[in-house]
């Protein structure tokens, strides 16, 4: 019976370390989303009873290795005990009504990280090899970074132009993963002004590691100022000619991951020299690029594949170039010797 | 040398190379003919195209077969000629090379094989860690990157069912009092057949790799290269050796157990292996089905699962999960049997609740049916679908919990000894508490929308695999070797294994579940800098080495002990089993007199009391 005390002292004292060093080590990054909260109380919760049960198990493992430890010299068995059918009872239904709770638990909780606001601002994401884009309908903007106003929720309508992909901001918790063919919605209320990364969770090709993109959440009022900004521009390019300037960062945002402007081999051929250079096609057609070869094999890459690359299903139109932005990327080309 | 390569193995080698060659030889023939592009080079045309390389890795699978003459017996009778009902295998080494019908045989060519896999498997780990040991990309590019991430996932899966298997094989006929498994012939046609699958996945590293993981999701599977269909094919074949292997064991189990032996008086072993083989024999299937629906939507342009043709890609996840969950305790359940088998033995206890601990493999497997979806909590199915198989999920602690109460009743009040086998079952048991305990945050919803895809998961799988199946099979290598050999495997080495595998694989698994909390995805090829988990990682590498360096020693111990070890041929464990009760190595057919079950099997500490009586 001694023996039964000391182990059950150890258990609390092991359980209360164990959880109180857990903590201690700082386990989740900052929250900066309201939806953090219920998961966060619901996982140190989960750590509570994750470190009770460790000690359940560790301590009297540990304590029968020393005290029950066969000693030098000495013969025979242990004690001849098959079994206790209480115990056995004990230890199957108490479990089944701690698992019972948390599932309770677990839907409860989800339906306060899925709590709906009807007044949600939306936002249109989507996603593809390799990069994210965001429309804001409300505003008839687009961006490559995803600015957020705090403490407002927002609805994400997600789609993929390719393959699954994921969205995920660490800081925010909740993950969703975007499904060619079908839309996918996940609601999150920043609630900590500051910068994060949106990075794809879900394996989607050669460049994946690299699918992330900034996010930005600001007052209301620099939100609004942001939008503001970002309808000027698109109307003050709408109203200028094509512009190599603009080409560049069209280029940085939605062709880097491809195509060099070095002359090296990417997934696709290099835009390096590629105006007035000689093009081989798979199936042997050779001719001169010009400009409407380049805007062609931006709208349907598939309609001529050059020899040595895989044919690509890059959706200028999904991802939200419009025709003038092609026009600056030509522009950039033309540039590129 | 010359006897080397005329052994069943390297006749099967030769045969599956010119097979594959007739195959695409064949298919390309026929595209000549109706005037389609015979040949290229690109990411899905590797000099044959894509249907040839296809058709030619079936072929090289039969015609492999073919040529280790497995078949022989079958293709005899077929013609209506007679055969010897058994065969006696050669003297020597020659025998594990080429089919033979004795399980002890096909146990180790079994056990060998997953070793060799595991080595393999191992080493593209290796690779791809220490290319993360720093952030930035040091000497892959992503795409190999990402193939040998999917090699390690498949290679490491087909190397636990070769493994579960070959310790099945050894031990269930001896346990039960069996010559031999109920379908000799069938058992080396299960093993013979996983040799070319295992060539096949590893051919994909040659045929352009293929960057999915061993998950393999469409759509981008659908557009992965040419090493993705050898993937495909590889893990289908492979499935028949699971199916058929299952298919045998159970009709051994409930055909050839001695008088005497109850479904209560089995050893706990055999309820795992039947357990195990439960779900192997009904699940796999579907990985099998949902992989050729890729397989086929990619050569024939069937859209099952393109949107653009009205396929769901989500249908593949369900499919895919339906065996790939359950998988997950068939790889672990016979581990968990291990436990179970030689904790009596070293606490020199009966196993605590011996009925509970048998129910409980059964209530693993069947629960493990209902939770296939909690690997979709965020997939974009059917939201209201995730509550009750977080319901489920969470169900599979109680039978689990069982099992660990039980274990820890058994030592409790024994006389303890710890050599080699019994720290490796006591480490299993560890490791395997650490992974079911990180188990919960996985499946309840809301906790998992932030786990799911990091290395928090990555850390979880890898403690359950580890203290599910790798340190129960290193504890078994060491119980069990002197009854294959009649040597000991060196204690020294021994230890030295446990401690740097153990100390590695806790540092390994805790660190990758840190990061993974604080946001490190998993299947990268390289993370930003700022994320500032580049010291973590590269401890996590450091940690890796030791275990690899751990796997290196016990093959060398293996090898010094089989040359030089110390003889053991009599009850090296003081163990009540039928398999210890007769001398070490036992013969084909096992055991020269029947036995008689006359008691408990773990009655430890019932003086006069025995489990077998061998007739006279």
């Amino acid at each position: 019976m001694r023996r039964i005390f000391v182990v059950a002292f150890l258990v609390v004292l092991v359980a209360v370390l164990v959880f109180l060093g857990l903590n201690a080590l700082g386990l989740l990054p900052e929250q900066a989303a309201a939806q953090a909260e219920p998961i966060d109380w619901l996982l140190n919760l989960e750590l509570m009873v994750i470190s009770f049960l460790f000690a359940l198990i560790i301590v009297p493992l540990v304590y029968s290795l020393v005290a029950f430890r066969r000693k030098p010299g000495e013969t025979g068995d242990g004690e001849h005990v098959e079994g206790n059918t209480r115990l056995e009872i004990g230890w199957t239904v108490i479990p089944l009504i701690i698992v019972l709770i948390f599932a309770y638990l677990g839907a409860e909780n989800l339906g306060r990280v899925r709590r709906a606001d009807p007044q949600a601002m939306q936002v249109q994401v989507t996603g593809y090899q390799w990069g994210w884009q965001f429309k804001y309908p409300q505003y008839g903007i687009r961006s490559q970074e995803l600015y957020l106003p705090v403490n407002e929720q927002v609805l994400f309508k997600m789609e993929s132009t390719d393959v699954i992909h994921s969205f995920w901001v660490p800081e925010f918790r909740v993950k969703q993963d975007l499904v060619p063919g079908r839309v996918t919605e996940v609601r999150i209320t920043p609630s900590r002004v500051g910068r994060y990364t949106l990075m794809c969770s879900e394996l989607c090709g050669t460049q994946h590691a690299y699918m992330n993109a900034p996010v930005v959440v600001v007052s209301r009022a620099e939100f609004d100022a942001w939008v503001a900004e970002r309808q000027a521009a698109a109307a003050a390019a709408a109203a200028s000619g094509p512009d190599a300037a603009r080409g560049e960062e069209k280029y940085l945002m939605y062709c880097k991951a491809c195509h060099s402007i070095d002359g090296s081999k990417g997934v696709g051929p290099t835009w390096r020299g590629l105006l007035g250079e000689q093009v081989v096609l798979t199936d042997g057609t050779t001719f001169i690029a010009d400009e409407a070869y380049i805007l062609r094999s931006i709208k349907e890459p598939a309609s001529q594949v050059v020899a040595g690359y895989p044919p690509m299903a890059f959706n200028a139109e999904a991802v939200g170039l419009t025709d003038a932005d092609l026009a600056d990327i030509v522009e950039f080309i033309k540039t590129l010797k | 040398m010359k006897k080397f390569l005329s052994t069943g193995l390297m006749r099967g080698l030769a045969f599956q190379i010119l097979g594959t060659l007739a195959g695409a030889g064949f298919v390309t023939l026929i595209r000549f003919l109706m005037g389609l592009k015979i040949w290229g080079w690109d990411k899905t045309t590797y000099g044959f195209t894509e249907p040839a390389w296809v058709f030619g890795g079936l072929v090289g699978v039969l015609s492999f077969l073919y040529g280790t003459r497995v078949l022989d017996d079958w293709l005899k009778w077929a013609a209506g000629k007679e055969t010897h009902e058994r065969h006696e295998d050669p003297p020597g080494w020659v025998k594990f090379f080429g089919p033979s019908l004795d399980h002890k045989v096909i146990g180790i060519q079994y056990t060998v094989t997953s070793l060799i896999l595991l080595s393999v498997g191992g080493l593209f780990a290796l690779i791809f860690r220490t290319e993360l040991a720093a952030s930035g990309l040091q000497f892959l590019d992503p795409d190999l990157y990402n193939t040998l991430m999917s090699l390690h996932g498949i290679v490491m899966i087909v190397s636990i069912l070769l493994g579960i298997a070959g310790v099945m094989n050894y031990l269930v006929p001896m346990m039960i009092g069996a010559a031999d498994m109920t379908f000799p012939r069938l058992n080396a046609f299960s093993f013979w057949i996983a040799v070319p699958a295992a060539v096949l996945l590893l051919s994909s590293l040659a045929l352009g790799g293929f960057d999915t993981g061993w998950t393999g999701y469409p759509p981008l599977s659908a557009r992965a290269p040419l090493g993705m269909q050898m993937f495909f094919l590889g893990v289908f074949v492979a499935g028949w050796s699971s199916i058929l292997g299952a298919l045998n064991l159970l009709a051994t189990v409930l055909r050839l157990r001695a008088r005497g032996m109850t479904a209560f008086r089995m050893p706990i072993f055999v309820w795992a292996a039947v357990a195990t083989s439960i779900i192997s024999l009904t699940a796999t299937q579907l990985i099998g089905l949902s992989f050729q629906l890729v397989m086929f939507q990619r050569l024939f342009g069937m859209g099952f699962f393109d949107p653009a043709k009205g396929g769901n890609p989500i249908i593949f996840q369900h499919l895919f999960w339906f065996y790939s969950h359950p998988a997950v305790y068939v790889f672990v359940l016979p581990g968990l049997g291990i436990i179970s088998e030689l904790l009596p033995v070293f606490a020199r206890k009966p196993l605590f609740g011996y009925k509970w601990v048998a129910m409980s493999s059964l209530g693993i497997a069947l629960v493990g049916f209902l939770v296939w979806a909690h690997h979709m909590f965020t997939s974009g199915m059917n939201e209201y679908l995730r509550v009750p198989f977080m319901y489920s999920t969470l169900l599979v602690a109680v039978p689990t919990g069982v099992k660990f109460f039980s274990w820890v009743a058994t030592l409790w009040g024994g006389k303890i000894e710890t050599p080699t086998p019994m720290m490796f079952v006591l480490a299993g048991l560890v490791v395997f508490l650490l992974g079911g305990l990180s188990g919960p945050p996985n499946a309840t919803v809301s906790t998992d929308l932030h786990l799911h895809d990091t290395y928090f998961i990555v850390g979880h799988f890898h403690d359950t695999m580890f203290g599910g199946y790798v340190f129960p099979f290193f504890a078994a290598l060491y119980y069990w070797f002197p009854k294959a050999t009649g040597k000991k495997l060196n204690e020294k080495l021994g230890h030295w294994h446990f401690w740097l595998m153990t100390s590695g694989m806790l540092v390994l698994t805790l660190w990758m579940m840190r990061v993974g909390l604080l946001g490190m995805r998993r299947r990268i090829a390289d993370y930003d800098p700022a994320l500032g988990f580049d010291l973590s990682h590269l401890v996590m590498t450091v940690a890796a080495f030791a275990i690899a360096l751990s796997v290196l020693i016990f093959f060398v111990n293996v090898y010094t002990s089989l040359r030089k070890g110390q003889a053991a041929t009599g009850n090296v464990w003081n163990s009540r089993s039928p398999e210890w009760q007769v001398p070490s190595p036992m013969p084909a057919h096992n055991y020269e007199k029947e036995f008689r079950v006359v008691g408990e099997p773990y009655d430890y500490g019932l003086p006069g009391s025995a489990y077998v009586k061998f007739e006279d």
